[in-house]
């Protein structure tokens, strides 16, 4: 029954926009899909190789910049501009990761946090990319290849999975190869990886790279999807850090925890975010916050450790 | 010239605030390894109560601080037996997960009772104006800078010349020998969240002097507490100050030489800038 159950989500994936087919519906899924892939993402670097950041939003950023300035100025396609985005969040892990991941542990982490902390604020001050007012995409008719589709969201929602498909299948693969085993290696200890022969600053950098590349995918989505971004949207704090939380959820260094994590924490906030943040004080805030603190009371180990012990008794009992 | 002399002396004055709070931020993480990431929201905390005191009970900032470290010491404490202690067994990131829920809980909450409206303590005992040469500073941000300070130094001296200080430090050093010696590590770890909580409750009262309330006035406030931890080193009051100032001066000076838009993003580089140097922060140990 285990074995059957990535098969029987696939089917409930597959099927859910056409069994819900409201379009809040549709705008939760889409959303769980999209955070589910932010943190599969986060995960590569954050949970395997176990290099904590705070600072993802700036990939999200530059994937969503990137593709929208290359189609507001020379037209390109989304498709090809969410390629070239992804490219320049590499390249830009890369350079920034190179004298970041000297730093261990919570220096690290602090680093993040600042070097998303000064890309938010050079984008918000900074014209040439719209600055404070942001960037509207221009409005064109739905086709595949321009990337928007208006009449119905459901296309939306197959990106969106096919994204959260590809981060996956990213996962697995680097979980059964050697760079996989390399980067738990690292994470578990460092000095003892490097004693036996991992490069650590290389296997780091991969990590880094590959991690801002399916996050610089997502930015150039969530810009197709909504059509307006600015610096306040795309490249804020807490975006970084509810990528992480998603993550360390559903069960850091484990595939399908992120998944895990979005199906619970995005829900949760957008159905107390509906339900009582009408009330303009801070009941969904009280709700959410509470429940974080309950969920990571009761279960330290996030919900995938839960799901083992679960698997461990069904396993039995069958 | 001038301008630059005021906007040094404005950055010390806040700097030695922020030292405060991070004194109370990286004694915790010293003593525990835990990194409290509601420690903003202690600091928010910690202002209301000061408001509260002062709008209810017409009691002065100054005189209200006890009180309030008082009030922050037992917040401390809850939270550690609620909260932290029982995602001790997790991991670092269960942690983390955990405080960040908690700060989200707290600003929910003031923002639920308190509402968001901006709040502002009015005319107190340090209400007025100073003026030292060509440099013109208020005079609660003076009382303010030279309270934090007081109670900075307060805590360098339990934390090196006590028992209770001995025993801490023991702890952060090496718990299982600390426990070998007798130290009781449990009842060190409650102590270093009353202590630490305490800390950034007495920064709170000395900052609603004269800044404004509001729920999430921890945010920023937090983020440079915890960059001036890091700055300065983890686990290291010392450090902690040193940087504290540090941070508050060039954040000011740079509002003043370059554009006030670009002050905390170059505040946020010197981070980056001192830790490539030196990895362990200005004081830590490697």
């Amino acid at each position: 029954m285990i074995r059957w159950l990535p098969l029987v989500a696939l089917a409930a994936a597959l099927a859910y926009p056409l069994v819900l087919g409201s379009p809040a519906a549709i705008n939760i899924g889409v959303l769980v899909l999209l955070y589910a892939t932010l943190g599969t993402a986060w995960n590569i670097l954050g949970g395997y190789a176990g290099q904590v950041s705070f600072g993802h939003a700036v990939f999200f950023g530059t994937g969503a910049y990137t593709s929208t300035l290359l189609l507001q100025h020379l037209g390109l396609t989304p498709w090809l501009g969410m390629l070239a985005g992804a490219a320049v969040a590499a390249a830009l892990a890369l350079v920034v990761g190179y004298p970041t991941f000297r730093l261990a542990g919570h220096y690290f982490a602090i680093a993040t946090i600042v070097v998303g902390e000064i890309a938010h604020t050079l984008v918000r001050s900074s014209d040439v990319v719209g600055g404070a007012r942001g960037l509207f995409l221009p409005i064109l008719p739905t086709a595949l290849i321009n990337y928007q589709f208006q009449e119905t969201r459901v296309p939306y929602y197959f990106v969106a999975l096919a994204l959260y498909a590809l981060a996956l299948a990213v996962t697995l693969l680097i979980e059964r190869r050697r760079i996989g085993y390399y980067l738990r290696a690292i994470r578990e200890d460092q000095a003892a990886a490097r004693s036996v022969g991992v490069s650590v600053p290389r296997y780091k950098l991969a990590a880094g790279a590959v991690s801002a590349a399916l996050t610089a995918l997502c930015g150039t989505f969530y810009a197709q999807y909504v059509l307006f971004i600015d610096a306040d949207s795309v490249f804020p704090l807490s975006l970084s850090i509810l990528v992480a939380l998603v993550a360390i959820l559903g069960g850091a260094g484990r595939a399908y925890g992120p998944f895990l994590g979005a199906c619970i924490l995005v829900p949760l906030s957008e159905l107390t975010r509906i339900q009582f943040g009408g009330t303009g004080r801070g009941a969904d805030l009280v709700i959410y916050g509470a429940l974080i603190v309950l969920v990571s009371v009761a279960q330290p180990g996030g919900l995938a450790a839960a799901g083992d012990g679960l698997t461990r008794r069904l396993a039995r009992a069958s | 010239m001038d301008v630059l002399a005021q906007s040094v002396a404005s950055g010390l004055l806040l700097g030695l605030i922020l030292a405060l709070s991070a004194a109370g931020l990286t004694l915790i993480w010293g003593v525990m390894d835990v990194v409290n990431f509601a420690h903003g929201d202690f600091l928010m905390l910690g202002m209301y109560a000061t408001f509260f005191a002062w709008s209810f009970f017409g009691v002065d900032p100054l005189i209200a601080l006890p009180g309030v470290v008082i009030v922050l010491g037992l917040v401390g404490a809850v939270v550690y037996l609620a909260v932290i202690r029982p995602v001790l067994r997790g991991s670092v990131l269960a942690q983390i997960f955990a405080t960040f829920g908690l700060g989200i809980l707290l600003r929910g909450l003031a923002q639920f009772f308190f509402t968001p409206q901006f709040r502002q303590v009015g005319e107190t005992i340090s209400s007025g104006g100073v003026v030292l040469g060509p440099v013109a500073v208020g005079r609660p941000q003076v009382v303010a800078a030279v309270g934090a300070l007081i109670v900075t130094l307060l805590l360098f001296g339990l934390l090196d010349r006590t028992t209770i200080g001995t025993a801490l430090r023991a702890t952060a050093e090496d718990r299982v020998a600390a426990e070998l010696m007798g130290i009781d590590t449990a009842r060190m770890y409650a102590l270093s969240w009353v202590i630490g909580a305490g800390c950034v409750g007495a920064a709170g009262a000395l900052l609603a002097t004269y800044y404004p309330i509001f729920p999430d006035v921890g945010a920023v406030f937090g983020l440079l507490a915890f960059i001036t931890v890091a700055l300065g080193g983890f686990g290291s009051v010392g450090g902690a100050m040193l940087a504290g100032v540090l941070l508050g001066v060039v954040t000011d000076v740079a509002g003043i030489l370059v554009d006030p838009v670009y002050k905390f993003a170059i505040a946020y580089s010197l981070y980056l800038v001192v830790l490539f140097v030196r990895p362990q922060g200005l004081l830590g140990r490697a």
